[in-house]
């Protein structure tokens, strides 16, 4: 089935709606500050990719030798020669093959059985629980957001690649902005000069019928600088990369220019594979893999890419056991990706049993939160404990 | 409270949102019958609508067509994808021209209401007909008791194939579809757990869908006769009693009220006593139209504040409306801008991007988005009948434009930018269908 994408969860949660409301950026404004403030050389940058649906964590990070998993899925299940190695018995979809490469040398972390206490199986709840890093209780501010909250209330420390910004990066004083990648083909003459002046402000204007006029004065914005360039190079990526890797593009062209930005949201959906799921997933898992790793080749060509860490992370996995549709139903804990230079390889987190089960669900063994402490004290230099509360504890991922 | 809005303007706010857009002349027309009298003329069924004659559905898309041969080669199989593809952009232009044509749009409006809610995709079911089958649905129970409609799209085959209950079978469920049904068709987040999730698909199992006659069959050896347990009650469920025993669920009113009060009222949600007053006129009798009627009817309706975004075929049709346009009859280059515009604002007719449908708000309200308006406005300007502002002298231009759409007055901004456009009306009423002013429903 199509992707859960982020418009259903903005949909549910409504969070975007107060998000969105002024959260659009010009490449303009990126481009003055990476010149009167660029990002200061040794200050890190998390990239956060989000898998919208509820990837198959066992499908992706996979037991094949443990007979359980082949008993579990007979149909869904990959022999142990079709993998690309790993180690402890584990072995990742062979649509990775870039991520692979990245794992011998040392510069791939996997985090396994990644989840919450009572994990949940709607995928706009468990999402939001991903993204507000609240398992207990709603709340309304993402776990970004309070860092943005925490950090000087600038928008631009926080950036979303996707057309509406994500509840991660709202907070409860300052939203993170949204940057789009698109063809940007202005009309000139009269029409184009009198088509500026609609993105002008009034007063007493409707908040909806302002924000629509900010959107024209914005684009107007990104067209008269970056624009054109941003284009060509946006169509040209779509056509082998596809979607993703003309986000993780912009986001390159960004860390290069030196814009201060610390946090850049990046995402695909398409993960909810209730039925003929291998090769729909491969397919999604090798696009992911191609966008990311041309990203990380890129980011470690240079001094500023080095402080670059991605982190890759969905809402859920998936129930052990497969459906009749040589698919599978929603389920509970799942691999967490955290790669770049500065990360150091390897496991963590136990893997989950394949017989002691939750009612057909995997055990958490790893609670997401503590990759995220980790991230806000490792990568954004951020007192963990202001953004998620006390208890958390920071995992060995990146080299000291 | 704010003071309410002006009695035109809460009949604009209806004919834009319990209708599909004013067509000239009507905002006056429906303003001197009142806001009650419009209100009632709207939701009431009329005399066969003139519009539905003249635009038949395509015989493309007639279930049947499409026969299931598995003998096809590579070749054989390529051109029938490509057939079918373009007869989906045929039942979308229909679809379209449907919305445009229509004298009475509320059946219309209801079924892209109900498109939302149970968002279906071509893009999974790959079939013309099927999205038909559902489209027709829509159309048919729309604006009646909610159970029967729940009934029929719980085994309808777009829905079977969409949320993979075709292969929801005894001792092999999936529980896609049952988890859709309680969280995003019937209940809401919080109203079930996963114990009812699972036996829910228990409930739902045994529904077959034929593709060589496009039709969904229900196969008894392969259904569950239980008993399972759902909320608390026991019993040997199937499909039609399992959605009897939802709808009876005290959250069903209220999570259906929420969901016509984001679409036809506020994003802010209703006041618990507004709430209950929507749950009344809904009733026991399940009445999509006296929720509908109760919603529009509560002072909320006529707050100022209460101002909607409007969805991408929302802004369309009511530009097809105000214009006089039907796609069927737009030269190929406008019916093209259409299509591509619609998909650059991300508003596919048959294809939501998921099953939570599309979003409402601003979040519509994009860069790229003002961009693709323009583009669109600039084709239907082109071709629409635009005589009443081309008529009027250069001065008269912009205000002509506001009364063509059926707006109230310009901002000054806005009047600014049309004003240097007087001596070029059709890039005028561009600009005017690009507006912020037009762009939502104030």
């Amino acid at each position: 089935m199509d992707a859960l994408t982020r418009r259903r969860f903005l949909l549910l949660t409504g969070a975007g709606a107060v998000a969105a409301a002024g959260a659009g950026v010009g490449w303009s404004t990126l481009a003055r500050r990476a010149q009167t403030d660029p990002l200061p050389p040794g200050a890190g940058v998390l990239v956060v990719l989000t898998l919208y649906g509820g990837n198959d964590g066992l499908n992706t990070v996979v037991p094949a030798g443990d007979p359980a998993y082949q008993r579990a899925r007979p149909e869904l299940a990959y022999a142990e020669h079709e993998l690309l190695p790993l180690a402890d018995g584990l072995g990742l979809n062979p649509g990775m093959t870039g991520l692979k490469k990245r794992w011998d040398d040392g510069t791939l972390a996997i985090v396994r059985g990644v989840s919450y206490p009572k994990p949940d199986h709607s995928h706009f709840r468990s999402m939001a629980i991903w993204q507000t890093a609240s398992p207990d209780t709603a709340v309304p501010t993402g776990w970004l957001g309070r860092w943005l909250d925490a950090n000087g209330a600038d928008p631009l420390l926080a950036v979303s690649l996707e057309p509406v910004l994500p509840p991660m990066l709202a907070g409860a004083t300052t939203a993170g902005a949204a940057l789009p990648v698109g063809g940007l083909k202005l009309p000139d003459g009269p029409l184009g000069s009198a088509f500026a002046t609609l993105g002008g402000t009034v007063t007493d204007e409707p908040g909806p019928q302002a924000a629509a006029a900010r959107a024209i004065a914005d684009l107007h914005r990104e067209a008269s600088t970056l624009g054109p360039a941003l284009n060509d190079e946006g169509s040209k990526k779509r056509g082998d990369g596809g979607a993703l890797a003309a986000q993780l593009d912009v986001v390159a062209n960004c860390v290069e220019m030196g814009v201060p930005t610390r946090v850049y949201s990046v995402s695909i959906g398409g993960f909810d594979t209730h039925a003929d799921e291998r090769g729909t997933q491969q397919q999604l898992l090798t696009e992911v893999d191609t966008a990311m790793t041309g990203f990380l080749d890129r980011m470690a060509r240079s001094d500023r890419g080095h402080n670059v860490v991605l982190l890759a992370y969905s809402e859920f996995g998936r129930r052990v056991a497969a459906n009749a549709n040589q698919g599978t139903d929603h389920g509970t804990a799942g691999p967490v990706f955290v790669a770049g230079s500065a990360v150091r390889g390897g496991f963590l987190g136990e893997q989950p049993s394949l017989t002691d089960l939750d009612n057909g669900d995997l055990k958490p063994t790893t609670d997401f939160r503590d990759v995220y402490a980790t991230m806000l004290a490792g990568v954004l230099g951020a007192d963990p404990e202001r953004v998620l509360g006390a208890g958390r504890h920071t995992l060995p991922i990146l080299a000291a | 409270m704010t003071a309410p809005v002006s009695e035109r303007d809460a009949v604009r706010r209806l004919l834009q949102r319990v209708g599909l857009g004013p067509r000239p002349g009507e905002l006056d027309a429906a303003a001197a019958q009142g806001f009650d009298a419009t209100l009632a003329r709207l939701t009431s069924s009329t005399v066969p609508d003139p519009g539905v004659a003249v635009s038949p559905a395509p015989p493309s898309a007639t279930p049947g067509l499409t026969r299931g041969d598995r003998q096809l080669s590579p070749e054989q199989r390529r051109a029938t994808r490509q057939q079918e593809k373009d007869r989906v952009e045929q039942l979308s232009l229909w679809w379209l021209d449907r919305m445009a044509a229509v004298e009475a749009p509320y059946p219309e409006r209801l079924v892209f209401f109900w498109h939302g809610h149970f968002a279906t995709s071509v893009k999974k079911v790959k079939s013309a007909a099927l999205m038909l089958t559902q489209n027709e649905t829509f159309r048919r129970l729309g604006g009646g008791d909610f159970r029967d409609l729940a009934r029929a799209l719980v085994v309808d085959p777009a829905m079977l194939v969409w949320l993979d209950g075709g292969g929801n079978r005894r001792g092999k469920p999936n529980e896609n579809l049952s988890r859709e049904l309680m969280e995003l068709f019937m209940l809401g987040v919080g109203h079930y757990g996963e114990a009812d999730v699972r036996e829910g698909a228990r409930a739902l199992t045994g529904w077959r869908v034929d593709r060589a006659t496009d039709s969904a069959a229900f196969v008894p050896q392969a259904h569950d006769g239980g008993p399972q347990t759902v909320l608390g009650s026991t019993g040997s469920f199937d499909a039609p009693g399992l959605v009897e025993l939802l709808a009876a669920q005290p959250a069903s009113p209220q999570f259906l009220a929420g969901r016509v009060w984001r679409r036809f009222v506020s994003d802010t949600p209703p006041e618990p006593a507004t709430l209950n007053s929507l749950v009344a006129g809904y009733g026991p009798g399940r009445d999509i139209t006296g929720l509908l009627r109760a919603a529009v009817g509560a002072p909320a309706f006529r707050d100022p504040g209460s101002v909607l975004v409007r969805q991408p075929m929302e802004w369309l049709v009511g530009a097809l409306r105000a214009l006089r346009l039907r796609p069927s009859a737009m030269p190929a280059t406008a019916q093209q801008a259409v299509r591509t515009g619609l998909v650059a604002l991300g508003q596919v007719p048959f294809a939501p991007p998921d099953v939570g449908g599309w979003p409402s708000g601003s979040g519509w309200l994009t860069t790229t988005a003002s961009l693709a308006r323009l583009r669109i406005a600039q084709a239907l300007a082109s071709a629409g009948d635009i005589g009443a502002v081309a008529e009027a002298s250069p001065g008269a231009r912009a205000d002509a434009a506001a009364a063509l759409l059926g707006l109230p007055a310009w901002t000054d901004r806005t009047r600014a930018a049309l004003t240097p456009l007087a001596r070029q009306p059709a890039q005028l009423v561009a600009l005017a269908l690009a507006s912020p002013e037009n762009t939502v429903s104030a």
